[in-house]
C-alpha cells in the first residue's frame, strides 16, 4: 500500500505500563474515506492503540505518520491540530452551556471592540448552522446542551470534530447507549462523512453492526495484532474466532429449558412515580428466562428497579411462590432471595476503591452476616476469601488478586465481579439489566452460560436487554415493553427482530397483544 | 502476576509523608539538638492524644463518604460540660454549688452522651432529611457553640473559667502510669479499638461500602440511613470523650475550647491519606497525620519559630499531601 494513499499509519507501536505491556509491536493502516473496525476483547490493547494515536499517551516504540509524515503527538490539541479527533464512550459536554459554545469552546469567534473581544454570537450560530447542514444534524444550535439526548450530545461531538478539519475521527463504543433508530441516524452521518473523504475508526463489540458499516476490519488480542481484513470477507464467526483465539461455534449456550411451576407472579404494577410505567403483568416460571425488550424509555429498568424494591410502587402486587409480599426497599428484596444487577455498574454497582473480593462478598456480608462472623462481633476474612475466591475462579475474573482494587479491571471482569456478588447470595429470581453491555465476547458466553446454569437449577432468570440476538437466543419467552406500557408477550418460537421492534414501538396495540399473549401462554 | 522492581519515584510517593515528617524532625534537630529527647516525645505525644480522638471520629466521617464541620464545638462543649460535673466539693467557684461530688466516670458519660447526641442530630439531618453534610453540620457547629455558650454563662458561672476538678478526674489528663502518660494509653486504646472495627467488623466494611459508592451499597442490601447514623454517633462519641480529656488535661474548660479542632482534625485525616470523596482511610494513616502536625506545631515552637508560621507550614502540608496523592492515583490509571 502506497505511504501517502493512507491519511494514518502506525507502525510496530509498543506500549508499557508498570507490570503490563498494553502493545506489543502494532501496525495499523488507515485510509481515506473508510470505516475502519478495531476489535478485540478487553484488554486486547484498543483503547491504548487509540490513546496513542490521540497523544493521549506517548508510545514507548513505533512511529506514527500523518499523510507520510512522521509526527509525534504530545497532546490531545496536537493530534487534533494535526487531524485527528476522538469520540470518547462518555461524552463530557459542558451541560450548562449551550451546542454552538461546546462547539467553539476554546476557540470562539469573537469582535474586536476597543481592545476588548465581545462573543460574536451571530458568526457562531451561522458557523454551526453550516456546519450541521453539511452533516446533516438538525439541533438548534442555541440549545441548551442538559436537554440534548445522549445520541445528540454525540452527533455534537462529532460535529465538533469535523469543525477541526478532522481527517480521522476515531469512535469508541458510539452505540452502546444508542437506541436503534438513534443508531441509523449516526451511520446516515458516517456515510457523510466518509464521502466527504474524512476516514472512521470505529471501535465496537458489536459484530453486526461492524459487518454492516465497515470497510475494513483489524483484531487485537493480548496487546498483539491479530490481522487486517477486508470486511466483506468476514463473518460473525470468523470475527469471533479471530478475537478470542479460538473457534466459537455457539454463542449462545441453549439447552432446552424444563420449566416449573410459576415462581413469580406481577400483576397491575404501576409506579408512583409520573411518566413511570403502569399496569404491567407478567408471571414468570422455575427455570424460565424471561427477555425484556423495549426502546429506550419503554420504563424497563425503573419497572425492575420497582420489583427490587428501589423505587415505589402506587398499586398492583407483586407474589412469590404464591405469597403476595410488599417489598419496601433492597433489603426485603434480598430477604426474599432476588438479585438485582443493575444496568449502571458504575453507578450503582461497582465500589471503585475497594477491593475485588470486599465487592464480592458485599451483599452476602449484610444478609448473610452470620456466615463470616460465626455469631460473634469480628469478621473471619478467611471464610470471606474463601467465598470470593470460589467466584474468581469459578466465574474466570482476571484479577492480579482479591485484593486488587475492582476500578482497575477491565468492564467484563467487573461485570463478572459484580454477577459473583448476587451469585453469592443464592439468589431464586436473578434479574439482570443489560447483563453484557459493553463487555467482550468471551466475558458475554461466560454470563450466558451462569444464566444457563441458574435455570438448570430451577431458578428464574430476568434478563432486560436491548441487543436482539441476545435476548431471541437466550429468552424463553420476550416481553416487550413501550413507554411504560407492556405491549406483548412472545414465546420462544414466535420472536422474531421484526415483531419485537413492531411492539416495541407501538403501545396502542396493548390490548390486541396482550390478547395475543394470552392465548399463546 | 505483576513483578515488583523497586522504584525509587514510587518508593517517594509512597511515603512521601514519612520523608517529610523525617526531614522536618532532622531540620528541628540540626538547628536544636535538645528536640530529640524523651520528654520532648512524650510531650509530642500528650498533645496529639485528644487531636487523636478527634481525628479518629472525623475519619470515620470522611470515610463514609460525608464531612462533619461540627467537631471542635462538640469538644468544646463535652469539655464544659463533663469539667462542670468533676469539681471538687471543696472548690470555692463551683458550677453547681448545692452538688456534691460525683464519681469520675459521671463526667465522662456525660460528656461522651453529648457527643452521642450532637452525632445523632447530625447523622439525622444528614442521612434522612438529605441536607448536605457541609451545611448540616456547619449548623450543628453553631448549636453547639451557643448550647454551649449558654450552659457557660449560667449563674453563677457567669463565664468564668471552669477549675478546681477531682484529683481523679485531673489524673486522666495529667498522670501517667509506668512512666507513659495515661492521655497516650487511652489515645493508643481507642486507636486500636477503632483500627479493629473499621477492619474487622461487618460495620466497618460496610462504612467503607457506603463512603465509596452509596447507590451501589444500597442496591446491595445495607441500610445506608443506619450505616450513618451509626458513623455520625460514634464520632460524636470520639468527639465528646475527647473534650472531657481536653478539660482534664488542661485542668480547666471554658466555652472556647475546642475552636478549629474540626479543620485540624480533617486535614490530618487527608494528609494521612483519606480521600476526600470516601471510601479511602486507614488508622495508621490519621496516626501519621496527626503526629506531622503535632510535630510541626511542637517543632516550630521549640526552635523559637513565631506560631504564625505554623499556619503557613500546616497549609502548605495539606497541600503537597494532596497533590502528591492526586499524582499516585492519576499514575495507576
Amino acid at each position: 500500500m502506497e505511504a501517502n494513499n493512507c491519511v494514518l499509519e502506525m507502525k510496530h507501536i509498543s506500549k508499557s505500563f508498570p507490570g503490563v505491556k498494553a502493545l506489543d509491536d502494532v501496525s495499523l493502516t488507515i485510509r481515506p474515506g473508510t470505516v475502519h473496525a478495531l476489535m478485540g476483547e478487553n484488554g486486547a490493547g484498543k483503547s491504548t492503540l487509540m490513546k496513542c494515536a490521540f497523544g493521549l499517551y506517548q508510545p514507548d516504540d513505533g512511529e506514527i505518520r500523518i499523510q507520510g509524515n512522521s509526527v509525534t503527538l504530545p497532546t490531545p490539541k496536537a493530534a487534533m491540530v494535526a487531524g485527528i479527533s476522538m469520540i470518547h464512550q462518555e461524552l463530557n459536554p459542558i451541560m450548562t452551556r449551550n451546542v454552538m459554545e461546546n462547539i467553539w469552546v476554546g476557540r470562539i469567534p469573537y469582535r474586536n471592540v476597543a481592545g476588548v473581544h465581545w462573543v460574536d454570537d451571530k458568526k457562531m450560530y451561522q458557523d454551526t448552522r453550516n456546519l450541521f447542514q453539511d452533516l446533516g444534524i438538525t439541533i438548534d444550535p442555541r440549545e441548551r446542551v442538559s436537554s440534548l439526548s445522549v445520541s445528540h450530545c454525540q452527533l455534537l461531538e462529532i460535529a465538533r470534530a469535523v469543525s477541526y478539519g478532522a481527517k480521522v475521527i476515531i469512535m469508541d463504543e458510539p452505540t452502546s447507549s444508542l437506541t436503534e433508530s438513534e443508531s441509523e441516524l449516526l451511520f446516515g452521518i458516517i456515510r457523510k462523512l466518509t464521502m466527504q473523504g474524512v476516514a472512521i475508526i470505529y471501535i465496537s463489540h458489536k459484530i453486526e453492526e461492524v459487518l454492516d458499516i465497515t470497510d475494513e476490519v483489524t483484531v487485537l488480542r493480548d496487546g498483539r495484532l491479530v490481522g487486517t481484513w477486508p470486511t466483506k470477507e468476514l463473518d460473525m464467526d470468523s470475527i469471533v474466532s479471530k478475537m478470542v483465539g479460538r473457534e466459537m461455534t455457539n454463542r449462545f449456550p441453549r439447552p432446552e429449558h424444563t420449566m416449573g411451576d410459576v415462581y413469580l407472579e406481577v400483576s397491575h404494577l404501576t409506579s408512583a412515580l409520573p411518566h413511570s410505567f403502569s399496569d404491567i403483568s407478567f408471571t414468570l416460571r422455575k427455570g424460565e428466562i424471561l427477555g425484556i425488550g423495549g426502546l429506550v424509555g419503554a420504563q424497563r429498568t425503573e419497572l425492575m428497579e420497582s420489583i427490587f424494591g428501589l423505587r415505589p410502587i402506587a398499586s398492583g402486587t407483586i407474589r412469590i411462590d404464591g405469597k403476595e409480599v410488599n417489598i419496601k426497599n433492597p433489603r426485603e428484596a434480598i430477604r426474599h432471595k432476588i438479585a438485582l444487577l443493575t444496568e449502571e455498574r458504575r453507578v450503582t454497582g461497582i465500589i471503585p476503591m475497594l477491593s475485588v473480593g470486599e465487592n464480592i462478598v458485599l451483599a452476602n456480608q449484610t444478609a448473610n452476616r452470620k456466615k463470616y462472623t460465626g455469631g460473634g462481633p469480628f469478621l473471619n476474612y478467611g471464610a470471606r476469601n474463601e467465598d470470593a475466591q470460589k467466584y474468581v475462579d469459578s466465574l474466570s475474573i482476571k484479577t492480579p488478586g482479591l485484593k486488587a482494587q475492582i476500578q482497575y479491571l477491565s468492564g467484563g471482569n467487573q461485570q463478572k465481579a459484580l454477577l459473583g456478588r448476587w451469585m453469592l447470595l443464592g439468589p431464586d429470581i436473578l434479574i439482570m439489566d443489560e447483563p453484557t453491555r459493553g463487555i467482550d465476547v468471551g466475558a458475554k458466553y461466560e454470563i450466558y452460560c451462569l444464566m444457563e446454569e441458574m435455570v438448570q437449577r430451577g431458578k428464574c432468570v430476568i434478563m432486560i436487554s436491548s441487543e436482539m440476538p441476545e435476548l431471541m437466543g437466550m429468552s424463553d419467552r420476550v416481553m416487550v415493553m413501550c413507554e411504560g406500557h407492556l405491549s406483548g408477550i412472545l414465546n420462544r418460537d414466535e420472536v422474531t427482530d421484526e415483531r419485537i421492534m413492531y411492539l416495541a414501538s407501538t403501545y396502542e396495540n396493548t390490548e390486541r397483544s396482550n390478547e395475543d399473549a394470552k392465548e399463546n401462554i | 502476576m505483576q513483578k515488583k522492581t523497586f522504584r525509587p519515584k514510587d518508593f517517594m510517593m509512597n511515603y512521601a509523608l514519612y520523608l517529610i515528617m523525617l526531614l522536618i524532625v532532622i531540620i528541628i534537630a540540626c538547628i536544636s539538638p535538645k528536640f530529640i529527647s524523651l520528654r520532648v516525645i512524650r510531650d509530642i505525644l500528650t498533645q496529639s492524644s485528644t487531636k487523636m480522638l478527634v481525628a479518629l471520629g472525623c475519619m470515620f466521617i470522611i470515610v463514609s463518604g460525608s464531612a462533619d464541620l461540627s467537631g471542635g464545638r462538640v469538644v468544646g462543649l463535652a469539655a464544659v460540660v463533663s469539667g462542670s460535673l468533676a469539681q471538687q466539693a471543696a472548690y470555692a467557684n463551683k458550677f453547681w454549688p448545692n452538688m456534691g461530688e460525683l464519681p469520675v466516670i459521671v463526667p465522662i458519660l456525660a460528656s461522651v452522651l453529648v457527643g452521642l447526641l450532637v452525632g445523632a442530630c447530625n447523622g439525622y439531618a444528614v442521612a434522612k432529611l438529605k441536607v448536605p453534610a457541609f451545611l448540616a453540620t456547619l449548623g450543628m457547629q453553631m448549636i453547639a457553640y451557643g448550647v454551649n455558650c449558654l450552659y457557660f454563662n449560667k449563674a453563677p458561672n457567669n463565664s468564668q473559667p471552669l477549675g478546681g476538678y477531682k484529683e481523679s478526674f485531673g489524673n486522666l489528663g495529667t498522670g501517667s502510669l509506668a512512666g507513659i502518660p495515661i492521655l497516650v494509653m487511652i489515645a493508643l486504646a481507642l486507636c486500636a479499638v477503632v483500627w479493629i472495627i473499621q477492619t474487622r467488623t461487618c460495620l466497618g466494611r460496610e462504612i467503607f461500602a457506603v463512603g465509596g459508592n452509596p447507590n451501589a451499597a444500597r442496591v446491595s442490601g445495607i441500610n445506608v440511613f443506619k450505616i450513618l447514623m451509626i458513623t455520625y454517633m460514634i464520632a460524636g462519641a470520639l468527639y465528646g470523650f475527647a473534650g472531657c480529656l481536653e478539660a482534664a488535661r488542661t485542668g480547666s474548660a471554658t466555652s472556647s475550647y475546642g475552636l478549629s479542632y474540626e479543620l485540624d482534625a480533617i486535614a490530618s485525616c487527608i494528609v494521612g491519606g483519606c480521600s476526600a470523596s470516601g471510601g479511602i482511610g486507614s488508622v495508621p494513616g490519621v496516626i501519621a497525620g496527626v503526629l506531622i502536625f503535632n510535630v510541626i506545631n511542637y517543632g516550630l515552637t521549640f526552635i523559637g519559630l513565631s506560631s504564625y508560621w505554623q499556619f503557613v507550614v500546616k497549609g502548605l502540608i495539606i497541600i503537597i499531601a494532596v497533590a502528591i496523592d492526586v499524582r499516585k492515583y492519576a499514575a495507576k490509571n
